[in-house]
């Protein structure tokens, strides 16, 4: 066993034993706080696959900026005077079993198949690699995404301050 | 031991998947249920990076999974948007009792 | 196996994890007798009025949604930067077109004063002389 292959349990255990704690914990503000361990797992597990660029997005984007609008979204959302913030469940039983058959088929499904494996050369970095394509292949898809992103920060600001103004 | 391959990489992002599945279906709070969102997008990340290191496909994986990241955080402000109007008109945001579309 | 700066990144990664271990592991052997005195929160000797959970401005989270969405500007702009030279003019436009596209966000947040903050007016506290001598 490499050390690869330790760092790669290692990481694969945090992400699995946290997002666990995320859907079972009863605490919403506990559940965003292992949230965040799953995002540090997987962006380990993205550096592990030589996606060191993505890693560094998952960061970026994952733990510095959804995880605080969703830690936002549950201290504006929840009747602050009772420090207990309990999220109820429903259907924890029938849910369990669909999801758990549901689960079985994918795993014997992934287990089962006989993958074309053909790893490439892994790249000294993937940035270049990754800025070519964004200007040469994915141009429109680039271009589209700004427009995407004027959207929703239109939309949401509109959205979160008529909230505000209506106070 | 078996060494690390791409099966372990889809069995890890398969438990992701139904962990955010499961979250998803069970939680009645509305942020509970964005967190379970975010699970099953990071699973499929998972699974575009993995088969774009073994697949030999060059780097269109990882645009794909930059994508998908984008695309998160684009939804997660909407989504957060509309839960605290939400949570202004009906004063919780237990999914399962919204039913009105207006007051 | 890794990219360089996937070295890097598992070193960082696990430099955090051997912190969260060392904590955990005290967490575990010290002795842990929780009295009422302890458990307060610290405000220079004074009892604490109140919960410290107190309603937040809808304000910050706008705040944090233009930032999310700048940071995600910043890393379509990163690998576009680091390569559009190699394209010459082309290269150049494509990374100008979307710059425009979301600085029109961006003057849309400040034209409605998102970015703005209303502070409360302070109120300064003047001496009435004339009254202090009438008493």
């Amino acid at each position: 066993m490499s050390l690869y292959d330790v760092i790669f349990y290692l990481f694969a255990l945090v992400t699995l034993v946290s997002a666990f704690m995320v859907v079972t914990t009863k605490n919403i503000v506990h559940a965003a706080f292992y949230l965040l361990f799953t995002f540090f797992g997987v962006a380990g597990i993205y550096a592990l696959l030589g996606a060191d660029f993505i890693a560094v997005v998952q960061l970026m984007v994952y733990v510095g900026g959804i995880l605080v609008l969703i830690l936002f979204g549950v201290m504006l959302t929840n009747k602050i005077t009772n420090v207990q913030i309990r999220s109820g469940s429903t259907n924890l039983v029938a849910a369990a079993v669909v999801i758990g058959i549901f689960a079985g088929a994918l795993l014997t499904m992934m287990l089962n198949t006989r993958w074309l494996v053909n790893p490439g050369k892994t790249l000294i970095t993937t940035i270049p690699q990754i800025g070519s394509l964004l200007v040469k292949q994915y141009v429109l898809i680039f271009e589209l995404l700004g427009i995407l992103l004027l959207i929703a920060l239109v939309g949401a600001a509109s959205i979160a301050r008529k909230e505000e103004r209506e106070k | 031991m078996i060494h690390v391959s791409l099966t372990h990489y889809l069995v890890v992002s398969a438990f992701l998947f139904s962990f955010g599945l499961y979250g998803v279906v069970t939680r009645k709070n509305a942020v509970m249920v964005l967190m379970g969102i975010e699970l099953i997008l990071n699973s499929a990340n998972i699974n575009f990076v993995a088969f774009s290191k073994f697949g030999n496909y060059g780097l269109n994986g990882q645009i794909m999974a930059l994508f998908v990241i984008i695309l998160a955080a684009a939804e997660a402000a909407i989504a957060l948007a509309i839960v605290l109007n939400i949570y202004k008109t009906f004063a919780h945001v237990d999914v399962d009792k919204i039913n009105n579309l207006k007051e | 196996m890794l990219t360089e700066f996937g070295k890097i990144f598992v070193f960082i990664l696990l430099a955090g994890l051997f912190v969260a271990v060392g904590i955990f592991t005290a967490k575990i052997l010290r002795p842990h007798r929780p009295t009422k005195e302890k458990l307060e929160t610290y405000e220079c000797g004074e009892d604490p009025i109140g919960t410290p959970w107190v309603k937040f401005n809808v304000r910050f989270y706008v705040v944090a949604l233009i930032f999310l969405i700048f940071d995600v500007e910043v890393v379509m702009l990163f690998p576009w930067a680091v390569t559009y030279q190699k394209f010459g003019a082309y290269g150049y436009l494509v990374g100008i077109i979307f710059l425009i596209v979301l600085f029109v966000g961006m003057l849309y947040e400040w034209g409605k004063g998102d970015l703005e903050w209303d502070r409360p007016q302070p109120i300064i506290p003047y001496l009435h002389k004339e009254e202090e001598q009438n008493k």
